[in-house]
């Protein structure tokens, strides 16, 4: 299973890569693999929105589930893919590169010292199993 | 498949039934609306009959086999509910009828409200909601107008436990309240850290499903009633599980203020392509005025001689109609029927066989499936479709390989706090022959999943239909075929 240690995660499974002030959103390799094959990815939020941690930003569907996908920062959405909900199987072949949801202005940077690093994610995952 | 489709074996100028000659003045349509053909399948009628009969014959149904559909109560529905429900008086009746025409109609809904009053120990009763989902909606509405009239229209937040039924979220979310999810804890009950800290001034009321989707009697529901009580929200029950209760428990001795009942689940009427639903819901005292109008009442009460009078009345500051008419009134006279043929002693034998049945499938099946909430269940339980031995072997896999041995798969991957949950609910129609040939096959697959892998990848192998592309069927939705493709197409 593919944890990128660069990237910070939430208990729920998604992901987000900061690159200065801006964070760009997905579901883990290992939250893909839970749902198998997506066959549906609808984003909830547009450019210009405020978003608070929490807020459900997508909604994807999978052959076998629906889940809501969580901001896991505030801030405001700068971009959102808007490929993804043409191409929902990225989720499954590249779920941390083509299958980012959205991008986020970060309000709040200090809410990532609230997120899992890669080694806590991990632990998180084999306790679920 | 093996049955084409009508519009394959259509041949031209085949028909089934002829117009007689006009015998009225015609009156021409507008020339712009007169269609120059009108490409349907031409049959006779003979040809129509077998086609929809040999589909028929496709199918798995109740009254072919075991369907231990979990959550769903997927119990055997008895013949005489029919009889009952086409008796002329039932089946022709018009719901614009004067009242005092369809007094036996009036009546049979006024007595099924009162017993539904009694089995969920509630005040009210309404019988309008055309469904679980709708019972379920109604009850929500109830419960934000109740906060509205007391001036606390700032309650919009409504808990839902992680073990509850998945339509409670869509409900909440539709009758404009935010959901929030409350975990389970260890043992499968409702956390109460987690409740206790969402209780706060803007909560609305909690959605408990109990027992819940893992088949298990919230251990706490005193505490968790209360708890919401407190807080100064309502309790909504969830009655889609209510065939482990009755005449054991009524959800309104619990403290639960407002709860659906499915009458296509616990009281026998048809349930999916036999539909349609009916989802009455119940409330306390205090809701009573907020329930749906119009209701079933007594006008003038009877004596020795002289039946009452029924009629409708209108509550105070009833939500409104909720549905065209009464509701889906054969519904009721089939569940009329089915409780009064059982009567007091029997509805707790249902409820009691159907958990005892469940338990016995718990206890055949818990040494080969993992049953990760393993205490007594009531009528339905959940094990995991995996073993750590053989990944590639999933719930999936195991409910398409049931097929083949002439049993309807469980839920699977619902609820989704187990994983590859397998939801398995007998039922009390079952007898212990059926229960022992379905723990018979659950235990060959579990075989066979380690002898012949393959087997279950590939199944199911004795249906008229093998294993279905489900990516391509949930992405590619094409839901029309084709009829003689160039006269649609050159349209």
């Amino acid at each position: 299973m593919n944890i990128p240690t660069e990237l910070k995660y939430t208990e729920n499974d998604e992901w987000i890569r900061v690159e200065g002030n801006i964070g760009t959103v997905g579901i883990t390799d290992h939250a893909q693999e839970q749902l198998s094959d997506i066959v549906y990815v609808e984003i909830l939020v547009s450019e210009g929105d405020r978003v608070a941690k929490g807020d459900s930003c997508a909604t994807i569907e999978s052959v076998k589930a629906a889940a809501d996908v969580y901001m896991p920062v505030s801030g405001k959405i700068v971009a959102i893919n808007e490929k993804l909900p043409d191409t929902p199987e990225m989720v499954n072949s590249d779920p941390y590169g083509g299958a980012w949801m959205v991008k986020v202005e970060l309000s709040n940077p200090s809410e990532l010292n609230g997120l899992l690093d890669a080694s806590a994610y991990q632990a998180k995952i084999a306790a679920s199993e | 498949m093996s049955e084409p489709l009508l519009c394959e074996l259509s041949v031209p100028g085949r028909v089934g039934f002829r117009f007689p000659e006009v015998d009225v003045p015609q009156a021409p349509l507008p020339e712009g609306m007169l269609r120059q053909e009108l490409p349907l399948p031409e049959l006779y009628e003979v040809d129509v009959v077998r086609h929809y009969t040999r589909l028929s014959q496709l199918n798995h149904g109740i009254d072919i086999g075991f369907y231990p559909l979990g959550s769903c109560t997927m119990k055997y529905n008895p013949k005489v509910n029919e009889e009952v429900a086409r008796l002329p008086g039932f089946a022709h009746v018009h719901p614009l009828q004067p009242e005092e025409t369809v007094q036996g109609s009036l009546a049979l809904m006024y007595q099924l409200q009162e017993w539904l009053k009694e089995i969920g120990g509630f005040a009210g009763v309404t019988l309008q909601p055309a469904a679980g989902a709708q019972g379920e909606l109604t009850g929500v509405l109830i419960i934000r107008a109740y906060h509205e009239a007391n001036g606390q229209s700032q309650r919009n937040k409504i808990l839902i436990p992680d073990s509850a039924h998945g339509t409670n979220p869509a409900t909440s979310a539709m009758s404009g309240m935010r959901v929030v999810e409350i975990k389970s804890d260890g043992r499968g009950n409702v956390d109460l850290e987690a409740l206790r800290a969402e209780c706060d001034e803007s909560l609305a009321g909690l959605m408990l499903t109990n027992p819940n989707t893992l088949g298990l009697f919230d251990e706490n529901v005193e505490e968790v009633v209360r708890l919401v009580h407190a807080a100064g929200g309502l309790v909504y029950g969830d009655g889609a599980n209510l065939n482990a209760l009755l005449g054991i428990v009524r959800p309104g001795d619990l403290g639960i203020d407002v709860l659906h009942y499915n009458l296509h689940k616990t009281f026998s009427t048809p349930h999916g392509g036999g539909g349609p639903g009916s989802g009455p819901v119940g409330v306390a005292e205090k809701l009573v005025d907020f329930l749906p109008g119009p209701l079933v009442d007594i006008i003038e009460p009877g004596d020795d001689e002289e039946p009452p009078l029924y009629g409708f009345v209108y509550p105070k500051k009833s939500i409104g109609r909720v549905k065209a008419f009464h509701g889906h009134f054969g519904m009721m006279a089939r569940a009329y029927t089915y409780m009064r043929m059982h009567g007091k002693e029997g509805m707790r034998m249902i409820s009691e066989y159907a958990v005892l049945n469940a338990n016995y499938l718990r206890a055949r099946l818990r040494d080969v499936y993992h049953v990760p909430y393993d205490r007594i269940c009531m009528h339905e339980f959940v094990a995991e479709g995996r073993w750590p031995d053989i990944p590639d072997i999933q719930a999936l896999d195991i409910a398409k390989r049931l097929m083949d041995f002439g049993f309807h798969p469980p839920t699977n991957y619902f609820p989704l706090i187990v994983h590859d949950a397998l939801m398995i609910e007998p039922t009390e129609t079952e007898s212990l022959q059926n229960l022992d040939a379905f723990a018979d096959a659950m235990i060959k697959i579990a075989e066979e999943a380690r002898s012949n892998p393959e087997l279950l990848k590939t199944a199911p192998h004795n249906t008229p239909v093998g294993r279905v592309d489900e990516v391509k069927a949930a992405k590619e939705l094409v839901l029309c075929c084709g009829f003689r493709s160039t006269d649609l197409s050159s349209k």
